[in-house]
């Protein structure tokens, strides 16, 4: 029995060597015969996503991993480019008639991919689609409802009118993808599964989608943009981190999103492969429970019987929350390198954001000299709640905060979930303490302002997700001033005014922006996006 | 014969009844599909048409009525995720899942109990500890961890086999099919081993066992003692005599290998039924889960059934339907 203990033992030490070992010089031998059987189809590339693609029509799920595939087949009005700065797409123009009226210029000498020329009717084909899709599980209805009415004015020209001055309109447009009214018109999410509805204006055609697999799509050679550098993309849906990793070193795709942060390192010392990221349009950040004065369930004193007060509606408190926590350790240990220690919602050179505003200065002193002023000179017992799926390293950034936590005196648990129970829980305020994320997809600060800070009132669309329920009605109506500004120079002072305003009053705890990362074979080059989207129509021959 | 498939029908639909409720109570308290679905954007008259769509605005005992009333015609209700019928997803994923757990238990058996024999034959040599040092290994390393190794070795270091997806597949009586194409076979290999595994070990033990007991036997004693050749008492009168409780294992764990694909099948990409769970779970997606999980049950149930039927044929004495004692 002795030598079968030690040859599993023996194993077990080899593993940790043989992954290394694979990593930095294994995939030589195999990147080079995979180049040799390549160059045949020397246009065809596969791409390794970490998520799953739900469907192939444009309008049944909003969420992120959805809406940058079908980016290559259907096209919106105005695109984002990597760094979300608005481009012309299938429209050329735009602009504000008057505070509620938008006209658009459309381009001409568009084409569906079944051939027939793309108009104004389409356009406003899709908008009335957009809230009627059945069975969809998040629609894109947000971004059309502001729009009351829709004109036709010739081929090329259509002008929304809007209920309320909207500036952030063109940007809302850009997660609309608009379809083919002919086709569109007697299509169900079904048909688009199938590829037979599947007929955008983007540079790449429909060919194959299979729920949990894979999507394929072919160059669209009469593309109005110009040709693409790849004739056949296929997208396979990777959803375990380390079996991306390994499909992308044996050559089976030659570029993958996601890199996990461990491996990072790793293939960075690979000459074989070549990474790119850029900090994205994400936060990490921690929501205060300030919903009731009572303190909430998770928070009590030392000896676990309740609080009068609710500490977490203390300025001083929420500060020394904020201070005590070492977002540099977090950036360099924890998420080693790959994020940005953060100040506001959205990281510098976003529409909206604030210079003024820096990262919380880390002193554990000045926050227990704060924790006694407000009353709590021995601390308090407190549950820190978080995702342990959703956020890159999640579960090690709440344990790493309990631990700069306990430094100042309180006393800290760590609970963390899977985020199919986590979100439902949050969002009935169970929590005191929640680590959460939030991506801008609109890129202006605005936005993430008015979900996250602005005081909680559903029915106007305000606050719709401040699970902590912090309200500033100054910073409100600061915001809400800022938010039917059409100028966009004064809206761009009047957000940054109210971020500040937020900031200072620490109505949340901004951790750090993530940095997302692509890798890819050296003979390629990603061009990295702010909004986390994997284009093929970014990735170039690296020469 | 008839009474006994009567009443194992019976009992077969007051489990799988069980078997939805409790799924349905269960996905019920994890959480809201909502929550994790929709844009987190959206007010509150997008939650609620969201909501409405689903069917989750309705209290749980209706959501539950609502769903045995469908569910009694075939339809188990359509995918939150991917707005598809249930059932059809499942069914599009399973001859993936089938084909890997036929091919994994074919390795296990081909492997499996030629090794076993031998290391039964000769307990104490070299070769029979060492084939049981393996079998100790393969029960106690975990699946997500062979699977990972087997990666790094043959898809990485050595670049001989891919380390993802399905290949090429065939259509054979409209069921796509990869183990028909070499690359197919590729493919499968890998996978199908790092599942085969914990059943080869499983095999290797109980042939081992077997065999040493048999050996003991008067009639093998009797065989040799009438000078019949070595390949003929172990090919027909050992093997022969240890095979029914393998027959069975080998049937009942047939049903565990396919719901227990889950793990390789992630690590693999392989498009079965157990990635669809898994990701069904992490969505909350509960028409694909009670779908799933009443798929499986039944053919949990089937298969059992089938083993009992086939025991019944391989052993006379044994009779199905048979209350008590003889009954001849």
């Amino acid at each position: 029995m002795i030598y079968v203990h030690r040859i599993f033992t023996a194993l077990l030490a080899t593993v940790p060597m043989s992954l290394t070992y694979a990593v930095t010089s294994g995939a030589a031998a195999q990147t080079s015969t995979q180049a040799a059987t390549k160059s045949a189809h020397a246009r065809d590339i596969s791409i390794g996503l970490q998520a799953a693609i739900t469907s192939m029509d444009p309008h049944y799920h909003n969420v992120g991993p959805n809406n940058s595939t079908l980016r290559h087949i259907f096209q919106p009005l105005v695109a984002p480019d990597e760094n979300q700065k608005l481009t012309p797409a299938l429209a050329t123009s735009w602009r504000a008639i008057d505070d509620t009226t938008w006209e658009f210029k459309l381009r001409k000498n568009v084409r569906w991919h079944d051939g027939s020329a793309f108009t104004a009717d389409d356009v406003a084909f899709t908008l009335k689609r957009v809230p009627n899709v059945p069975n969809s599980p998040s629609s894109f209805a947000t971004f059309t409802k502001p729009i009351i009415d829709v004109k036709i004015i010739d081929l090329h020209t259509i002008i929304f009118k809007t209920a309320f001055p909207h500036p952030l309109l063109p940007s809302d447009l850009t997660a609309v993808a608009i379809i083919s009214k002919a086709v569109g018109e007697k299509a169900t999410t079904d048909d688009y599964n199938s590829g037979k509805a599947a007929i955008g204006t983007g540079p790449y055609k429909f060919v194959e989608y299979v729920a949990n697999q894979r999507v394929v799509v072919k160059a669209n050679y009469d593309y109005w943009g110009g040709e693409e550098p790849w004739d056949k993309v296929t997208f396979k849906m990777l959803t375990s981190p380390a079996a991306r990793v390994a499909a992308l070193l044996s050559g089976n795709v030659e570029m993958i999103e996601t890199v996990p942060t461990a491996d990072i390192s790793q293939l960075e010392k690979n000459t074989k492969f070549a990474l790119s990221n850029k900090v994205s349009n994400r936060v990490i950040y921690a929501h205060l429970n300030q919903h009731q004065d009572k303190a909430p369930v998770f928070l009590t004193d030392k000896a676990g019987k309740a609080l009068e007060k609710n500490p977490l509606k203390d300025l001083r408190v929420r500060k020394a929350l904020s201070m005590a926590i070492n977002r540099d350790a977090i950036v360099s240990r924890v998420m080693e390198g790959r994020a940005v220690a953060a100040s506001q919602l959205l990281a510098d050179n976003f529409f909206g954001t604030s210079r003024k505003l820096k990262p919380a200065k880390f002193d554990p002193e000045g926050a227990k000299k704060l924790l006694a002023e407000a009353g709590y000179p021995n601390g308090f017992a407190m549950t820190i709640h978080g995702p342990n799926n959703r956020y890159i390293n999640d579960a090690a950034i709440a344990q790493t905060i309990a631990q700069f936590y306990s430094r100042i005196g309180i006393e800290v648990k760590v609970d963390t979930m899977p985020s199919s129970v986590y979100f439902t829980r949050a969002s009935k305020l169970e929590f005191s303490y929640m680590v959460l994320g939030w991506g801008t997809e609109s890129g202006e600060q605005g936005s993430a302002l008015r979900s996250l800070l602005a005081t909680y009132d559903t029915a106007k669309g305000m606050g719709v997700t401040n699970r902590g329920r912090y309200s500033n009605p100054a910073f409100d109506k600061a915001l809400g001033e800022a938010l039917v500004t059409m100028d966009d120079k004064k809206r761009e002072s009047m957000i940054q005014r109210a971020a500040e305003m937020a900031m200072e009053d620490v109505g949340l705890i901004p951790l750090h922006y993530e940095v997302s990362t692509w890798a890819t074979t050296k003979a390629l080059k990603y061009i990295p996006r702010t909004d986390q989207y994997t284009l093929a129509m970014n990735l170039k021959l690296a020469k | 014969m008839l009474s006994y498939t009567l009443r194992r029908l019976f009992q077969s639909g007051f489990v799988l009844l069980m078997m939805s409720f409790l799924v349905f109570v269960g996905v019920y308290a994890i959480g809201n599909p909502v929550e994790l679905l929709i844009n987190p954007q959206a007010d509150d008259a997008e939650r609620l048409r969201a909501t409405i769509a689903m069917g989750l605005d309705k209290p749980f005992y209706a959501q539950y009525l609502a769903f045995l009333g469908t569910a009694s015609t075939g339809d188990f209700g359509r995918s939150f995720v991917f707005n598809v019928p249930a059932l059809s997803l499942i069914l599009q994923k399973l001859p993936a899942t089938i084909e890997l757990a036929l091919f994994a238990t074919m390795i296990a058996v081909v492997v499996g109990i030629p090794l076993g024999l031998i290391a039964g034959l000769k307990p104490d040599s070299f070769v029979g500890r060492a084939i049981m040092a393996l079998s100790i290994i393969g029960f106690s390393l975990p699946t997500f961890w062979v699977g990972l190794v087997l990666i790094m070795f043959f898809s990485v270091h050595l670049g001989w086999l891919p380390s993802n997806g399905r290949g090429d597949t065939v259509d054979v009586l409209g069921i796509p099919v990869s183990f028909l194409t070499w690359d197919g076979l590729t493919h499968l290999f890998m996978p199908a081993f790092n599942l085969a595994l914990f059943k080869l070990s499983l095999l290797i033990r109980l042939t081992r066992s077997g065999t040493r007991e048999a050996l003991l036997q008067d009639y093998v004693k009797f065989a040799r003692a009438k000078g019949l050749s070595n390949t003929r008492v172990i090919g027909v009168h050992v093997l022969k005599n240890i095979m029914i409780p393998i027959v069975t294992v080998i049937g009942l764990e047939f049903g565990s290998v396919i719901a227990f694909a889950i793990v390789t099948e992630t690590i693999f990409a392989w498009p079965g039924t157990g990635k669809l769970l898994i990701d069904s779970i992490n969505q909350l997606d509960r028409p694909v889960i009670v779908a799933y999980l009443l798929v499986i049950v039944s053919l949990f149930i089937f298969i059992n059934f089938l083993v009992d039927v086939v025991y019944s044929v391989l052993d006379p004495r044994v009779r199905l339907g048979a209350q008590s004692g003889g009954g001849h």
